[in-house]
Order: structure tokens, then sequence, then C-alpha cells
């Protein structure tokens, strides 16, 4: 190195002494991080072994947890759970998944559709249309059995552990579908060519190749609906119950109850997350066995499958899907919503407004929640994207040391379920010195943790994509690193920066399972106000309120649409 | 008898013509290339005979016995054909041995039959000591040779190649082609290669079809194709060449066919200048301007053969290397 050739040595000392603004953004950056992610797990941890009176360690929580049978039988309940819903739903995902990305089925954009309507479709939403087509005596399918059999009564009951399996299924079958049809997209026509012309034929061909294929991909979508359904609190809270069975999640919300049980809370949530990050981590070991993946990009064009006159006998499983996923339950909500009393049918003598107008503007919180509901969506959506982007950026452009660190933190939330990280933040931050319990900011702080793994996953991909030279031209010119960022990266990553924001912003509009835990008497979400209603038996205002919900998230869905592509919502949880 | 014969094969894509009038003969154990640039149909072709696609008009027949037609295709699994894929189409979820082994799995064969020839097979190929490998870990030209022999062991028919050389660095390209000539003397299996490179033709093949929008231009084996090339089409795409206007007709001449001296050759020498010049290593590339004409010509010479730019130099065209064009 012949350095002191150059100029000026000293000018040079002084500017790279010279403090970069940028570390500042960074220490910030971390921080939040440190405050979101980490506290709430640690104190979660810690709380679980933490004496209620006296603050020393003990081990009475979780004998307390786990002392009595039913609380033991309520995880079994979990577990049984998760996997008959899991299962069901694969049985709904994977053929659809194939017909939809590799046959001449008719109507295949019409299924990606209607399988993005299920998926925006909240589960609590979903039991509530069940409750009214299943429960036993005054549900629907009942009225029409007995109608068109005479018999005493139908068949059907909601409230039973086979009806909680199936309308469980029914909403969470669209994440193997995403997961299958991803992957089989992956396989190139020429796989399969090469298979035909060894002289195996169709069935065969799908049997040794393609399913071998989609077979990692499929069991990963397996297990992310059987965490899914372990994880989930409305429909259990709204069926279990009257069925007379407990789950984890509801009887972590019975601990929550008069008095708060915390520390048992936390003690008994442990086994969730467990069983949830050793899921996870064989669904990622899964998908990344032998190198899965298209091996090479040429030729890899994709030519549907002829079925001949089969095609319309899968269109026609597609269509039963979704008349159970989709159709039956909207028909019956859009009944609900606009009759004076839901029990008493299609009458135009029953069409009324009152519902909406109720909801709108005479119920004295409803509004409001909705309200909530957005502002608090956006807020965290907002924050989330802020820190994704800049630790993807640290992470991507090796700006600190042990920067992967922080993107293992940013997607470290995927692994805790919602209920669980809310008994994290309650045992955080409800106690002095921050005393958040109550306000708009625990809420808001649960949700951007709650979703900055999907902003996180989403800007990381964007900022893979980018070419550090652009803002290596940037520096080289003189702008700062900062700088660049502002006037490069963030230019071009608006559409993926959006998307990503869109991605955290719809579900948290619509999220129940954390903030049953966290909201108080003036920060009631619209979740919580339609779970309340359930539990009222108001099911003609719920509806309504619920197909409001539903209609406030269309425009949101068109604008993701044009911003990134009509299949912008069901690739999500792919990456 | 010829082992497979197209006849007036035809495919329309709506209102596009990608194949048309496609009249072809194999003679069993025949190596044929379709030449041509992408688009020109010969992929199309190619998928045709392997029963992917039914013709739109005309007939493929394989041993006497039709097996495509517009009203029906016997299809790929029953033709008893092999084929290699762009992209090599090696199952990512077997292993090099499994990969190998499937034709003959599906054929029934017994466990020991199938190991013995699977290990055959991958001698010939090199690949032995890979066998339990998965594809993933393997080099693109390692895959390229599974292809090869997942493709050969079966002992098909006939053997399908579609560019599958194009995925391949320059280097290794060159080594497969003669890997692939190879194989084809070895087994020989009659064999149809797509591809748009001139080289890997003439290199593996017993005659080349060149095709162009769709069409056939012309089919012979690759030195008469070069020496008498009998379009415009087929003599700029085979090699270089210069075209000469003479009495109305066009005629092609290579540039390795001309003459280049400081001395007026006793017959045949026109006056010209040196315009241009490259050198190339093996030869050198000059533009030379006859006097009175607007367009240089391209000549061809050896390493040795060093002219100035500027210089009056003769050349010498010998006429029986024109070669009259359409």
């Amino acid at each position: 190195m012949t350095v002191s050739a150059l100029p000026s040595t000293t000018v040079r000392a002084a500017r790279t002494r010279r403090f970069d603004p940028s570390w500042l953004l960074w220490t910030a950056i971390i921080a939040v991080l440190l405050f979101l992610v980490v506290s709430p797990f640690l104190q979660l941890l810690v709380t679980s072994f933490k004496s209620d009176k006296t603050g020393a360690f003990t081990l009475a929580n979780y004998a307390a947890a786990y002392g009595r049978d039913r609380y033991v039988q309520a995880l079994i309940n979990s577990l049984e759970l998760g996997a008959c819903s899991a299962l069901l739903a694969g049985v709904f995902a994977v053929p659809l998944a194939w017909a939809v990305s590799r046959t001449d089925m008719p109507g295949r954009g019409l299924t990606r559709m209607l399988v993005l309507a299920t998926f925006i479709t909240p589960p609590y939403t979903g039991a509530v249309a069940w409750i009214l087509l299943a429960g036993p005596n005054a549900g629907w399918l009942n009225r029409i059995f007995v109608m068109l059999t005479g018999a005493e009564s139908g068949p059907f009951n909601i409230y039973s552990f086979p009806g909680l399996v199936v309308v469980i299924a029914l909403y969470s079958y669209p994440y193997i579908f995403i997961f299958t049809t991803a992957a089989l997209e992956l396989v190139s026509s020429e796989m399969e060519d090469a298979a035909n012309i060894l002289g195996a034929g169709t069935w065969r061909t799908m049997r040794r190749v393609t399913l071998p294929l989609a077979l990692p991909a499929i069991l990963g979508g397996l297990i992310i609906c059987f965490l899914e359904a372990i994880a989930l609190f409305a429909s259990p809270a709204m069926i279990a119950i009257p069925a007379r069975f407990n789950v984890v999640t509801t009887q972590l919300f019975q601990f929550f109850g008069n008095p708060v049980r915390v520390e048992v809370a936390a003690a008994y949530a442990m086994p969730l997350l467990v069983v949830t990050v050793l899921l996870v981590v064989v669904q990622r070991l899964m998908t990344r066995r032998q190198g899965f993946v298209s091996l090479t990009g040429k030729g890899g064009d994709r030519r549907p499958i002829a079925l001949g006159p089969w095609r319309w006998a899968v269109f026609g499983y597609a269509m039963l899907v979704a008349t159970l996923s989709i159709f039956l339950p909207y028909l019956f909500l859009l009944q609900a919503a606009f009759a004076k009393a839901w029990g008493r049918g299609f009458g135009l003598d029953n069409l009324s407004l009152k519902n909406f107008h109720f909801v709108l503007f005479e119920h004295a919180t409803a509004a409001t929640s909705v309200w909530h509901s957005f502002l608090y969506g956006s807020a965290s959506a907002t924050v989330a994207t802020v820190i994704a982007i800049g630790v993807a950026y640290i992470v991507h452009r090796r700006l600190i040391p042990f920067a992967d660190a922080f993107g293992f933190l940013c997607v470290a939330p995927f692994v805790i379920p919602g209920v669980v990280l809310a008994i994290g933040f309650y045992a955080a931050y409800a106690p002095p010195p921050l005393a958040l319990y109550g306000t708009a900011w625990i809420l808001i702080l649960a949700f951007t943790t709650r979703f900055l793994p999907i902003g996180y996953v989403n800007a990381s991909a964007a900022i893979r994509s980018l070419n550090p030279e652009m803002e290596e031209a940037v520096r080289v010119l003189g702008g700062s690193r900062l700088l660049a960022v502002r006037k490069v990266v963030a230019p071009l990553l608006k559409r993926s920066l959006l998307g990503a924001w869109l991605l955290m912003f719809i579900p948290a509009t619509r999220e129940l399972s954390s903030a049953i835990f966290l909201y108080g008497p003036n920060t009631k979400v619209v979740a919580v106000m339609i779970f309340d209603m359930s539990d009222e038996g108001n099911f003609e205002y719920l509806a309504a309120l619920a197909l409001i919900l539903q209609a406030l998230t269309l425009p949101l869905l068109w604008i993701g649409q044009r911003a990134l592509g009509r299949d912008f919502m069901l690739r999500r949880s792919a990456t | 008898m010829s082992k497979l014969i197209l006849k007036n094969v035809a495919r329309r894509y709506g209102a596009v013509e990608a194949v048309a009038d496609f009249s072809l003969e194999l003679q069993p154990g025949e190596f044929v290339s379709l030449l041509g640039p992408s688009g020109c149909g010969k992929t199309t072709t190619l998928r045709m005979i392997a029963g992917f696609m039914p013709p739109s008009e005309g007939t493929i027949e394989m041993d006497g016995e039709v097996i495509s037609s517009p009203s029906g295709v016997v299809p790929p699994e029953r033709r008893r054909m092999s084929m290699i894929f762009q992209s090599y189409a090696i199952w990512p979820n077997m292993t090099v041995g499994e990969n190998v082994g499937f034709g003959l799995q599906v054929r029934k064969l017994p466990r020991a039959e199938i190991d013995r020839r699977v290990d055959k097979i991958l001698d010939v190929v090199q690949m032995r000591s890979l066998k339990n490998r998965y594809p993933a870990e393997l080099s693109g030209g390692q895959q390229q040779r599974v292809a090869l022999a997942r493709a050969i062991v079966v002992e098909p028919e006939v053997l399908l190649l579609d560019e599958p050389l194009s995925n391949l660095d320059a280097n290794l390209r060159e080594e497969m082609r003669f890997e692939i000539r190879r194989l084809h003397d070895e087994f020989k299996i009659t064999t149809v290669y797509v591809t748009h490179d001139q080289s890997e033709a003439m290199v593996t093949s017993d005659r080349i079809v060149v095709m162009n929008k769709g069409r056939i231009e012309q089919v012979d084996q690759p030195q008469v194709l070069y020496g008498r090339p009998k379009s415009r089409f087929v003599a700029g795409f085979i090699g270089r060449t210069n075209f000469v206007e003479r009495n109305g007709s066009t005629y092609s001449l290579r540039p390795q066919s001309i003459g280049l001296s400081v001395d007026k050759p006793t017959a045949n020498g026109v006056e010209a200048e040196v315009v241009d010049r490259a050198y190339l290593g093996e030869h050198w590339d000059y533009q030379v301007r006859p006097l009175g004409d607007a367009k240089p010509l391209r000549v061809s010479t050896g390493p040795n053969a060093i002219f100035e730019i500027g210089r009056r130099v003769w050349l010498e065209i010998d006429p029986a290397a024109m070669v009259r064009v359409e």
C-alpha cells in the first residue's frame, strides 16, 4: 500500500473521524427492537418463575398452571384440535392448489379469488357464520334438513369438537394453499415431461415427481395450520366454551380473568411457545432439505395438465370448498345483517337497515372500535415498516457487527402466538414505571411486534433485490449513506414497502388474540367488539359490523393489487 | 426402412404458423439436427415428435406406424422415446441413481437388472462415483451427464435433445458436443437434436435441417451445407460469407475461398484495396474493396499474410467457389 503517496492525508484523517449521523438512527432501531421483542419475551420468562407476592424465584406458578387435570386436558385438546384442523385443511387445500397451479381446470382465477376471500375472512367472522349455519336447532342447515326430511331435529351441531375442527380448517386452509401453489409453481413442466417420455403416465408422474417435489411445502403448510389452530382464540372461545371444553387459549383467558393471574398464565403459556418454536424449526429444516428448488431457470415454463372430463369434477370440488368457506357463510351473514331478526328468514318483511344504523350511529362504542382498529393498525404498520426496512438494510449491507442477530429478532415474534405475546407485553409494560395497560400504546406496540416478521421478510426480500452499486454511486458522488437510503433505496422500494405495510395493516385491523388481553375500556378494537357481541348473542349487529369491516378492507386490497399484482396477499406467507 | 417419417407436418397457434409443411425422413441410427434462429419452429417440431403436442396438419410415423396426426397422438409415455431438456429436468427429489433408474422402473425391470444397467451407463458418462448424490450437489456439466444417462439407459427408439448445451459455459459446451457424438456412435440411437448453434450441429450431426420462419430451408450433410448453400439464409446462417451480385443473380463467396496477394495472380485476378483488418490469432480478417466497387469483401487469410490498411492488393476469385443462392 502506498497511501502516503496521496496528498493531504491530514484532511482525510479528519473526514474519517467525523461522526456519521446514521449511527444515531441505527442505535435507535436497536433500542426499539430490544423494547419491542426482547423485553416482553424476557418478562414472560421471568414472570413465570417469580412469586406473585414476594418476587422470589419459584416453581409454584407451573404447579398452579398444571396442577389440575382439566388444565392439562385443555393442552391435550389444543394439540388434538391443531392436528385435526391441519389435516382437514390439507384435504381442502392440496387438491385446490394442484388444480389451480398445474391443470386446465375451469375457473382457476375464480378459485384463487375465493381462496383470497377466505384468507381475508377473520376466523371469528367465519365462526359466527357457522354458528348461524349449524347451531343446534336454530342453525339454518338444521332447519333446512328438518324441512326436507320432516325429522325431529337436524344432525348438525357446531358446538362440538368436530364442529370447531371444521370451522378452523375452513379458514386456515389458505396457508397450505399458498405454500403448495408456491412449490408447485417451481416445478417446471420439463420435470414432468421427462417422466412422461420415459414411460410414466399422468398419475405416476404426479405420484413420483410432482407430489414429492411439493411435499415439504405441503407439510410446512400443515405445520403452519397446526400452529394457527392452537394459537387461535376467537373460534374456540365462541364454540368450545358452549361445548364445555377448553383449549390452551381459552384457559389462558380464564387465568386472565378476575383476579388477573399473569404469572400462572405465563407459566401455562410456555408449552404453547415451546411447541411453536420446535415446529417452526422443523418446518424451516424441511423446506430447506436437499435444495428442493428449481435447479435451473431456463426452459422452466409450465404448461397446464389436460384433465379432460375430470376438470369439471375438480372444479366441482373447488366450488364445494368455496361454498363451505364463502358462499354459505356470507349468504347467511348478509341475511342476518339485513334482518330484523335472523331467525325469521329471507322474507321481504324481515328486511331492515336498522342493524347498520345501530352499530354505526347508536351503539356507544361500535363505531369507535372500528376507528381504533384502523388507527392502531396504521400506527403499528408504519412503525413496523420503518423498523423492518432499517434492520433489513443494516443486515444486508453488513453495517454493524452481529447484524444478523437483529434480523433474527425481527422474525422471532413469528413463533410467539398472539395470546402469549400479549401476556409478555402485559407482564413487561402493564406495571409501573410505564403502566401502559389500558392505553392505546400497549396495543400499538403489541401489534407492531406481532406483525413485524411479515414486514421484515418483505423488506428483506426487497433489499436483497437491490444492487448495492446504486447506493455506492451516491456515495462516490459525495452523498451520505442516509442520503442514499432516502434518495435511492426508499424510492426504489416504494412498492414493496407499500405492500409490506398493507400486509401488516390488514391483519392488524382484525387482530383479536393479542388485543383481547390488552384492551381497556377506552381502547376497544373492532375484533373485541365483535367478540363481545357474540357473547351477548347479538348476531344481527355482529353480522353488520363484521361486514362493515370486510367492506373497509376491500379498497386496501384493491390498492395492494394495483401496486403489487393480483396475488400479493396470497404470496405473503410463502416467503 | 426409415425410422421416423414426418410428412407435411404443420403446427399453428391461432393465426401464427409455427411450423409449416415440414417433411423429413430419418434412417435408423441417423443423427439429424434442427438448426435455426430462435422462433424458427425447431422446438415445436421436436415437441410434436415427442408427442407433447399434436400437429395441426400432416403425420409422423415411427417404424411404419402413424404416431401423430391431427386426429390423435400416441402419448409421450408410450412412444419408447427419450428426451433431454433445456433445463435438464433432473428431479431434485431423487438421487442420481434414482433419476437414471426411473425409466427402467417404469418398464418394470427386475431390481438387479436395473442396478446393473444404471451402473453401466453411469460408468459410460463417468458419473458412477456420484450415484448417491442429489442433483442440487452437482455442477451443470454433471447434471447434463445425468440427463444423458437417464435418456440413454432405457435404450430408446429415438432420442430427442432440446438445446441441451445452452445452459453450459463455453468450454464445457465444446466438450459435451463430442461427448454426445461419442455416445451416439456407441449406442447408434436415432437422434434428433435441436440447436441454434451451428458449430454444435456441425460437430454432432450426420445431416442438418436448417429452418427459418417455420419452414425447412435446406437439408444436407454439414460439409454440403457449408460448401453448397441453396439459399441466402443458409449461406448467411452457416458460417460467414460475402454476397456478390452478378448478372442479376446472387452468389455466396466464402472469405476463405478468396486468395489475397501482392502480385497479380495468373487468372481471375481483381485489383483491390485493403480497407480494414482484424487479427484473430488463428487468422486475419480483412475487409478488401475491389477497385470501382462500393462494397468491400471479407477475406480470411493465414496469420502470416500481413497487409497494411490502404495497400493495393490482388484478389483471386475462383468462379467455382461462387455458389448461386436464391
